[in-house]
């Protein structure tokens, strides 16, 4: 069978949809092709997001999808004395919401949807097909049946595991320190503060953290990423977090009610994320924030400009490279580039500070009325304690 | 090498960690083409599950 859109969508995460709702929206013929049954599940998610970007996807929080609402987050270091505290509208990237992230993903299929968009589940994408070179569409098997579906635009939205960015030869390849192995347990009967989402620093999690994301009163998703290069044996982000969990007594009591694994990017923008004919969003193309690991909200951001790029491209008749760079890879760059890249640097500094290190800035941070989140007033709280630590911080002004 | 397919969760974080893309996973299978595997032991580490292993790994 042969079938020919304008549009082929491969992934229907938060990416993909955005994407195929925005391209459906502008009157194309847009197909997205999901490889699971049944989208958004199984989650691979801490499902904690920020209000602050819902606007600019036209998103309105549903009931159906906000599992809890929080205040704010609270840092904590090794040494758990005292924490940061991060009221929601300063506390950046990842605080707001906690989601259902299943119900969030098909929430957002629907939406595609109902612009007109096609969705076919439990259909892989198997490999792309190329005329001259260049990629015309892809190999789908869909459910079971072997089909070749031919577009103008292809656009992977395929996540962190992505295979189009590699087939069609964009070079997406994540070195070692900017992978991130992670496992999550939805815990039950455990204490919690429901009102913050919690994140532990050190060595608890080399590389990474331990997030504590509030669901309900005795409920939340307590979970681990730990840097790839920091981990030297088979299995050894469960055990810290295993360890971790066996530490906290308030944890320890917990059952666990679903188990949640996966693997992020932290790395700065990669040089590329288009080709001819084909635009890469969200995970595949990488732009996942590096210091909090939160990749939906960029998700959704660039499925929406690629949504709108796909129009763009096809009614000026060229789906070239060099025109997708203009009107699509340009736009994500203005958007990420330079936050991704600070927050990478941030995040390399970070993953190599003792403990001790981390306990004398967090107790100098929390001591402090903080009024704004900047480097600078950061910087002036720890100058004024512990002035020796400051040396260590100044280049990342 | 072996996958031990009770333990894998499906989760392709192996997948997109392996430098010369040599694994393949659908929802119900994973396959490592060893020809083109290059040991690094990047799939073995990320496995959030402990479900790789290799002969030659440690
Ligand atoms: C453990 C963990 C915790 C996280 N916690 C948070 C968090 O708290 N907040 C946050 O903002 N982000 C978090 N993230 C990151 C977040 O989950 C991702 O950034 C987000 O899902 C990216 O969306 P996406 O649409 O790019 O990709 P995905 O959501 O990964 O969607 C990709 C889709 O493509 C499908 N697919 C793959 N290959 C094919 C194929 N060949 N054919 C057809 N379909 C295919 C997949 O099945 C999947 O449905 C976390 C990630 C992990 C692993
Ligand atoms: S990383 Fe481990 S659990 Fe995930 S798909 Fe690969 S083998 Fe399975
Ligand atoms: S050892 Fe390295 S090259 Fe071989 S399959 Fe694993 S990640 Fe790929």
């Amino acid at each position: 069978m042969r079938y020919e859109y304008d549009v082929l969508v491969i992934g229907a995460g938060p990416g993909g949809s955005m994407a195929a709702r925005y391209a459906a929206r502008k009157g194309l013929k847009v197909l997205m092709v999901e490889k699971r049954p049944d989208i958004g599940s199984p989650v691979r998610c801490g499902e904690g997001i920020s209000k602050s970007w819902l606007p600019e996807v036209e998103l309105e929080p549903q009931p159906i999808w906000v599992s809890n609402e929080v205040e704010g987050a609270r840092i904590f270091p090794p040494d758990e004395k005292t924490f940061i505290k991060l009221s929601a509208n300063k506390a950046g990237n990842e605080v707001g919401y906690i989601i259902e992230r299943d119900k969030f993903d098909k929430y957002l299929a629907a939406l595609a949807a109902r612009e007109g968009a096609d969705i076919w589940v439990k259909s892989p994408a198997i490999s792309l097909i190329f005329e001259d070179k260049k990629v015309v569409g892809a190999r789908i098997r869909r459910q079971g049946e072997v089909v070749d579906v031919f577009a103008k635009i292809i656009i992977g939205a395929d996540g962190f595991e992505s295979q189009v960015g590699r087939w069609a030869k964009i070079n997406t390849m994540v070195k070692d320190r900017d992978i991130v192995s992670c496992i999550e347990y939805r815990m039950v009967g455990i204490d919690i503060d429901k009102n913050f989402t919690d994140f532990y620093l050190g060595s608890c999690a080399p590389g990474g953290y331990v997030w504590v994301f509030p669901k309900g009163k005795d409920e939340a998703n307590v979970g681990i990423g730990v840097a790839l290069n920091k981990l030297k044996k088979s299995g050894e982000v469960k055990k810290y977090l295993d360890d971790f969990i066996e530490r906290h007594p308030g944890l320890k009591k917990g059952k666990t009610i679903e188990i949640i694994t996966g693997a992020v990017s932290t790395c700065p923008v990669p040089q590329s994320i288009v080709t001819d004919n084909v635009m890469l969003v969200g995970d595949a193309a990488r732009l996942i924030d590096p210091i909090t690991g939160g990749g939906v909200a960029n998700a959704c951001i660039s499925g929406r400009l690629a949504g709108e790029a796909a129009y763009e491209a096809i009614r000026s008749k060229n789906t070239s490279k060099e025109f997708l760079k203009e009107i699509y890879e340009k736009k994500v760059r203005e958007k990420l580039e330079r936050k991704h890249l600070r927050n990478w640097f941030a995040k390399e500094k970070l993953s190599v500070l003792s403990d001790e290190t981390l306990n004398k800035l967090v107790d100098a941070i929390s001591s402090v009325e903080l009024t704004s989140i900047s480097v600078k007033s950061l910087l002036d709280a720890v100058q004024k304690k512990y002035p020796e630590l400051v040396k260590e911080f100044e280049d990342l002004i | 090498m072996k996958v031990d397919t009770s333990k894998c969760n499906y989760c392709g974080a192996c997948v997109g960690s392996c430098p010369v893309n040599c694994i393949f996973l659908d929802e119900t299978r994973i396959v490592i083409d060893e020809n083109s595997c290059t040991k690094c032991g990047f799939c073995i580490r990320v496995c959030p599950m402990g479900a790789i292993s290799a002969e030659w790994f440690e």
